[in-house]
């Protein structure tokens, strides 16, 4: 015997009355896209749960997938067998025997069939019988069993299920609308990209590229983040800014203690508009108040009075170690600490005002027109799309 | 030529010499250069080693490249030796692994460090029980290869490393040389923490390997200079051979999925025409690697036997390369408990997925005519 079936359990889903179909949809189709490697899998769903038929698929690869889709509560493996006593009763002591480390157990029948020869009472009482004379030193527990074996007796057949696997909860990505990342390279935006994606969001990005100041290299690392996400949001479009001449002219007008102020400004005018014309709604930051200059209550009450887009900061009052945990969880810390210059460490000043007043940088803007600069950058703008399992490899396809 | 001592090398893949040559006509960048030239190079590196690391399904920073095999049971061995003494001196291997193993464990010896080495059976396997029995509080190392390059034994990876597992300051290295693309092991099981593989035993190039280090162990490097693949293993990255063995470990293992079973046959044909001999016994155990057969030919000097099918452009070998020039005796042979019958007289014959139904039907074939000539004159 052995696993054939993988059970799916919608979390929050289920609470969402009205918006459930398109909540299901959506994660169903995410579910389908995540899982285009596995072509012998099919994925059918039933009024309350889906299920993966893995017809010989083996399981361990497709669960790892299934937990980087958002929207899934929890998922079992299970096995389809008639619906017979017999074959019941055979599926449950093998399930129960795959879970070595079990020292006590549990039997729930469900009996969605209620044809079935026998009540689930019943077919609790047969199987706790079996299971027992079958195996050696088990016991059952029905309060806190270290194993809940699960029988579903349904009208196509019989599930038995154990175990149960957690997954990574949250809400299936697209359902809640699309925000626009600013990823810069470091450790917090992308996991403030994931945090926003398991809410739902669908995200693109927004990178801001300085070169000679930035290099190439620094870009790629970008785009290294960004097709990390896309393990959990399937495509991501990253729009990359030439930023050069806006930066050269800040620093060049703006004293520079402001200037640092006035260039996270300056990007958050060039990411609303951007925003605006991929119809966007919303932007994600991965500020987190007080871990450096630009990131205090003045400095944010500073930045965020040129958007009157909302600002997701999903990591506002988090920890860094918190956000180190995730990071590395996800898989982008090590590409995140590569040490190349980006926008925000180049024409870093001695000492960057941590309290700027936004009456000051109103008569220093106020002197300096920006919108040349805004617009060219715009136009410039370049857009790569990352998908998933992109088959456009690499451009050393041929070496390798 | 029929080549058949694909243990002791293999000729590299058409495909490998040629991205060999483009790698390193085309991108001799130096990867830590910081200009775009170098960031070509680098970008190659990365992806060449993502591809390995998909292959083996590591994660990439769990994957160092080294100079071999030998570099890699080296730096497993004496990094961990070295980094972890305070944790304890004791070191597990058996008596059949290669010497790059034991010549690491006997080096260690010689620092004050205690090794044992574990018996094997008649098959070259360990015994997991005698394994239990000998770790003891001061063991931090357990290594122990996956295929035997003598015999192509198959030692119980799993078991140890289930057993591994359960010892929180215990590191295990498996030294997978000649399992790799043949063999399949499983480096996801928690219990296994370092790994040596090598290029040249899968049509790649001699000159790389590499060093499977799991997240969260530590090593004190042999070598120490410019930070290169995370102050692992410096020095300037082989980025030509690196590409090569990546490139080789690719159609290797897709080889591996599709051709197994050709393996398979040319093993069992050359089986049943050898025991059809009563001059030869079988050394190899039935479960054993498909590529590795073993066996002895008593009073038939294995060095004449080899010479006498070179004439005939055959070849195959006495024991493993690398201990092969010294004295006659096959120590594996020995330390599976055979007598002088059968280690003085050991011969192996290692296949590669590239050698056909004939031509191991013509080594059959000429090998027993050999025999029958050397008799005559022997006799």
């Amino acid at each position: 015997m052995q696993y054939d079936h993988i059970v799916i359990r919608y979390g929050e889903l289920s609470l969402k009355g009205k918006n459930k179909k398109q909540f299901i949809g959506q994660l169903r189709e995410n579910l389908k896209q995540k899982l285009r490697p596995f072509s012998n899998i099919k994925l059918f769903q039933t009024r309350d749960r889906m299920y993966i038929k893995l017809n010989g698929q083996e399981h361990e690869p497709v669960i790892e997938k299934c937990q980087e889709v958002f929207g899934i509560q929890s998922l079992n493996l299970a096995i389809r067998v008639e619906n017979s006593i017999d074959q019941i009763k055979e599926g449950a002591l093998w399930a129960l025997r795959e879970e070595k480390q079990a020292k006590t157990f549990k039997i729930t029948t469900k009996r969605p069939n209620k044809n079935f020869e026998v009540s689930s009472q019943e077919m609790n009482q047969i199987l706790g019988g079996h299971l027992l004379s079958n195996t050696d030193n088990l016991t059952v527990d029905v309060h806190n069993p270290d194993v809940e074996i699960r029988v579903e007796i349904r009208h196509d057949a019989a599930y038995i299920m154990a175990g149960k696997i957690p997954a990574s909860g949250g809400l299936p990505v697209g359902t809640t609308g699309k925000s626009l990342l600013l990823l810069s390279g470091g450790i917090d935006s992308p996991v403030a990209g994931y945090l926003a994606m398991k809410r739902g969001v669908q995200v693109e990005a927004i990178h801001f590229h300085s070169p000679p100041y930035t290099s190439d290299r620094a870009k790629q690392k970008v785009l290294d983040l960004a097709r990390e996400l896309t393990k959990f949001g399937h495509e991501i479009r990253v729009h990359v800014v030439p930023f050069t001449e806006l930066q050269q002219k800040i620093f060049r007008e703006v004293p520079e203690n402001y200037g640092m102020t006035v260039m996270r400004r300056q990007m958050m005018r060039v990411s609303e508009r951007l925003a605006e014309r991929e119809n966007i709604l919303s932007l994600t930051t991965g500020e987190s108040l007080g871990q450096v200059a630009s990131q205090t209550m003045e400095s944010m009450n500073a930045i965020n009075e040129v958007t009157n887009y909302p600002v997701i900061r999903p990591l506002v009052t988090m920890d860094k170690v918190d956000i180190i945990d995730i990071s590395r969880r996800i898989g982008t810390y090590e590409t995140s600490i590569l040490p190349y210059e980006d926008c925000c460490t180049i024409f870093v000043p001695k000492q960057p005002k941590t309290r700027p007043s936004r009456e000051k940088i109103h008569q220093f803007e106020h002197h300096v027109d920006f919108t040349p600069e805004i617009e060219k950058a715009l136009d410039g703008i370049e857009t790569i799309t990352l998908t998933e399992h992109d088959q456009t490899k690499s451009e050393f396809e041929d070496l390798l | 030529m029929i080549y058949l001592d694909n243990s002791a090398t293999t000729s590299p893949y058409p495909e490998v010499l040629e991205s060999f040559r483009k790698v390193s006509e085309t991108y001799y960048g130096n990867p830590s250069s910081i200009h775009q030239f170098g960031g070509e190079a680098e970008k190659l590196l990365k992806t060449s080693k993502k591809q390995a690391a998909d292959l083996l399904k590591v994660s990439e920073q769990e994957l160092f490249f080294t100079s071999g095999g030998t570099e890699s049971n080296n730096t497993a061995i004496k990094g961990i030796a070295l980094k972890h003494q305070n944790r304890g001196r004791h070191i597990i291997t058996s008596q059949v692994e290669h010497p790059s193993v034991l010549e690491a464990c006997a080096a260690l010896e010689s620092l004050g460090f205690r090794v044992t080495y574990l018996s094997v059976n008649h098959e070259g396997k360990i015994d997991l029980d005698e394994l239990k029995r000998t770790i003891d509080g001061e063991t931090i190392l357990i290594s122990i290869m996956h295929v035997n390059n003598e015999l192509g034994t198959i030692q119980p990876i799993k078991e140890i490393a289930d057993l591994a597992a359960k010892y929180p300051k215990l590191f295990f290295h498996v030294d997978h040389v000649q399992g790799l693309g043949k063999v399949p092991l499983d480096l996801s099981h928690p219990g296994i923490d370092l790994c040596s593989m090598s290029s040249h035993k899968i049509h790649g190039l001699k000159g790389t390997g590499a060093l499977y280090i799991q997240k969260g162990t530590t090593l004190f490097p042999l070598l120490h200079g410019g930070g290169q693949e995370s102050s692992q293993r410096p020095g300037t990255e082989n980025l030509a051979g690196i590409v090569a063995m990546v490139k080789a470990m690719r159609l290797t293992m897709e080889k591996q999925r599709h051709s197994y079973q050709h393996l398979e046959k040319l093993s069992a044909i050359i089986r049943t025409a050898l025991h059809q001999d009563h001059r030869i016994v079988i050394n190899s155990p039935e479960d054993g690697a498909p590529h590795i057969l073993n066996f002895s030919v008593p009073n038939f000097k294995p060095e004449v036997v080899i010479h006498a099918l070179g004439k005939e452009n055959i070849f195959i070998s006495t024991k493993s390369a690398c201990s092969s020039k010294h004295s006659d005796e096959s120590a594996v042979l020995a330390a599976c408990g055979w007598g002088e019958d059968r280690s003085h007289f050991g011969l192996r014959i290692s296949l590669s997925y590239q050698n056909t139904e004939e031509e191991v039907r013509e080594f059959c074939k000429t090998f027993i005519h050999v025999l029958d000539q050397l008799n005559n004159v022997m006799g």
